[in-house]
């Protein structure tokens, strides 16, 4: 019985080492870049920054100096503060507007895929309608009506995002339920309510937090795409998408004030698709049939 | 039959709606199986035992049309309200799947699984389910049971994955086990385990089973009374010894003839029942095997035969043309 001990635990190990060797050192890079531009976003009250909204019009534009490392906006604001307090904003919509969308879209989809039927279609079909309608024209009518502020914009985003995880959600229940554990469960006496929390739930939640990920980029960018053309969050707060939306205007004669924010939110991106896609492989269903 | 009956299953019919039309999956099943005892379900692929099972314990698929009585110590399961259904499933009824690879939950740990059965139906507190959590895996055999609650189902190999989906069947003392091809997915090495792990179970906590099977050696030497499948219907029915001595249907003798021989010489032809079962979408008017059977001739592709009492009441079979007893193979 030792020797068989001994094997369990070696095979657990061995594959433990596997799976971070194959994440990769672009893997690692972005979770530094995330946890820097975190960091930032989190401490921008502690840093020694100056204030990203006192304008010093005598130094509209200036370059990097010792006292403006990034130099200054067109309004004589420090850049890079601008850009470490936009950090929080996008952040916040980019984190919290998919919390929203997983937690509604992931119960619809899963109550879909388990209950099927007439429930099913109702939510399938109310999605499709969702999905349907243009969501810059939604996000255009919601500001309008309801006004600009950062928590009406993490709803319309977050709403905007429960159609792609319900059918996250719903796809990865539909092959769950058929498997014969939830069919064992009911044979062993198992509520509904119990089938859905802890059969289901656990065996979702790795595709729904893999897609996540994405969702954070995306929302990001569409924050960005809303900020820019003036319906994110309302001036004199900076976002990222806000500021490469004012550094257009100086674009001929320094290109760094809307470059600057640009390279940052690709940066960010590009480290939520990397960290995503890193996980969505390890969670891949192929391998999950172990 | 002097023992007191544990379930009987009356004029079961199941039909599946499918896109090519009607599908009767089981077709007027008449089944008892007392306190205590073991019966087999035997029959190839496709037969209905997995529906049959199925329809016993009310999990059909949602679209199946059930009718007929499934009787279960005094009450008709077909009848009963969700709620006690749910109560008397895994508590009183319990089952065993074919494939335990699918059969257990990935992501949850041995332990849970089985401990939150136990706390469902028997209102234990977390310490005493532990406990009887890892005497549970201890008594179907499986090694480091204290240990073994923290691992997760892909730690096990198969045969060790059956034990556990077998100690979580057991865990609240069932009156009636359905172990539906219990050892299907496993290595022929583990097969025996399994099944006199199940035997040796079934005698000590004095339950009832079905062992659902393809396979008329595993019924052989474990079970009291056996019952052949076909097409939907119980095509022969009798107490295991008298089946193997003097079988009258053909179906069962060719079931038979077609397990290998260990003393045959090699590269003997073994005698594979040729052809298919029926399509069960398309019902054929006599009977379902007459297509396949060497015996059929005349009245047999005209009327469907209707199960009738052989030289002793607990012995029936459905066959115009019965293989005159003595005519069992020795098995």
């Amino acid at each position: 019985m030792a020797t068989l001990e001994l094997s369990i635990d070696e095979d657990v190990a061995v594959s433990a080492v596997a799976r971070t060797r194959r994440l990769g050192p672009l893997f690692w890079m972005a979770i530094v870049w995330m946890i820097v531009v975190f960091a930032a976003a989190a401490l921008a009250d502690l840093l020694p920054l100056p204030s990203p909204t006192d304008m010093d019009m005598l130094a509209r534009r200036a370059p990097a100096s010792a006292l403006h490392w990034l130099g200054t906006d067109g309004l004589g604001r420090d850049e890079l503060a601008r850009l470490v307090y936009g950090a929080r904003i996008s952040l916040t919509v980019g984190l919290c507007a998919p919390v929203i969308g997983v937690t509604i879209g992931g119960a619809l989809g899963i109550l879909a895929g388990y209950f099927r039927g007439r429930l099913e279609s109702l939510i399938v079909g109310s999605m499709d309608v969702l999905l349907a309608f243009p969501p810059l024209i939604l996000a255009l009518a919601v500001t309008a009506y309801l006004g600009q502020s950062l928590l009406n914009l993490t709803c319309i985003l977050g709403v905007l995002g429960v159609p792609a995880f319900m059918r996250v959600a719903r796809a990865a229940t539909l092959t769950l339920a058929r498997r014969e554990f939830v069919i064992a469960a009911q044979a062993l006496g198992a509520t509904h309510a119990r089938i859905l929390l802890r059969e289901l739930l656990p065996n979702v939640f790795l595709p729904l937090l893999a897609f996540f990920l994405l969702g954070v980029a995306v929302t990001i960018v569409v924050e960005g795409a809303l900020s820019f053309l003036g319906l994110g969050v309302p001036p004199p707060i900076s976002s990222w998408g806000s500021m490469i939306g004012e550094g257009r205007e100086s674009l001929e004669i320094a290109p760094r004030l809307a470059f600057l924010p640009a390279i940052t939110m690709f940066l960010t991106v590009l480290s939520f698709n990397l960290v995503g896609d890193a996980l969505k492989a390890l969670t891949d269903p192929r391998q999950s049939a172990l | 039959m002097t023992e007191t009956t544990l379930l009987s299953v009356e004029d079961v019919a199941v039909d599946l709606p499918t896109p090519r039309g009607n599908l009767r999956a089981v077709d007027h099943v008449d089944l008892t199986i007392g306190v205590g005892r073991t019966l087999g379900i035997v029959g190839e692929s496709g037969c209905g035992k997995t529906m049959l099972s199925r329809a016993i314990l009310q999990l059909l698929p949602k679209k199946a049309k059930l009718s007929g009585r499934v009787m279960f110590d005094g009450q008709d399961l077909a009848q009963l309200d969700p709620e006690r259904l749910r109560k008397l499933r895994g508590r009183s009824l319990a089952v065993v799947f074919q494939d335990p690879m699918t059969s257990l939950n990935p992501v949850l740990t041995i332990g849970t699984q089985l401990i939150e059965t136990l706390q469902e139906h028997l209102e234990l507190d977390s310490h005493a389910a532990k406990q009887r959590s890892a005497e549970l895996l201890a008594a179907v055999g499986i090694p480091a049971p204290e240990q073994r609650l923290a691992q997760y189902p892909h730690h096990l190999s198969g045969g060790m994955r059956q034990r556990v989906a077998i100690a979580i069947a057991l865990s609240c003392e069932p009156k009636l086990l359905i172990a539906d091809e219990p050892t299907t997915a496993l290595d022929v090495t583990i097969q025996a385990q399994i099944l006199d792990l199940l035997a040796r179970e079934q005698r000590r906590r004095h339950m009832a089973m079905i062992l659902i099977t393809h396979d008329l050696g595993v019924v052989a030497g474990r079970t009291d009374e056996v019952a052949v499948m076909y097409a939907g219907r119980v095509v022969e029915r009798a107490p295991t010894a008298v089946l193997f001595k003097k079988m009258h249907m053909p179906y069962t003798e060719a079931l038979l003839a077609a397990i290998p021989k260990i003393h045959a010489a090699p590269h003997t032809y073994l005698p594979a029942i040729s052809g298919r079962p029926p399509d069960p979408t398309r019902p054929i008017q006599g009977c379902s095997f007459s297509p396949r059977c060497g015996y059929a001739a005349g009245l047999c592709f005209g009327a469907k035969p209707v199960l009738t009492v052989a030289e002793s009441l607990d012995h029936q079979f459905a066959c115009f043309h019965p293989i005159p007893a003595p005519a069992g193979v020795d098995a």
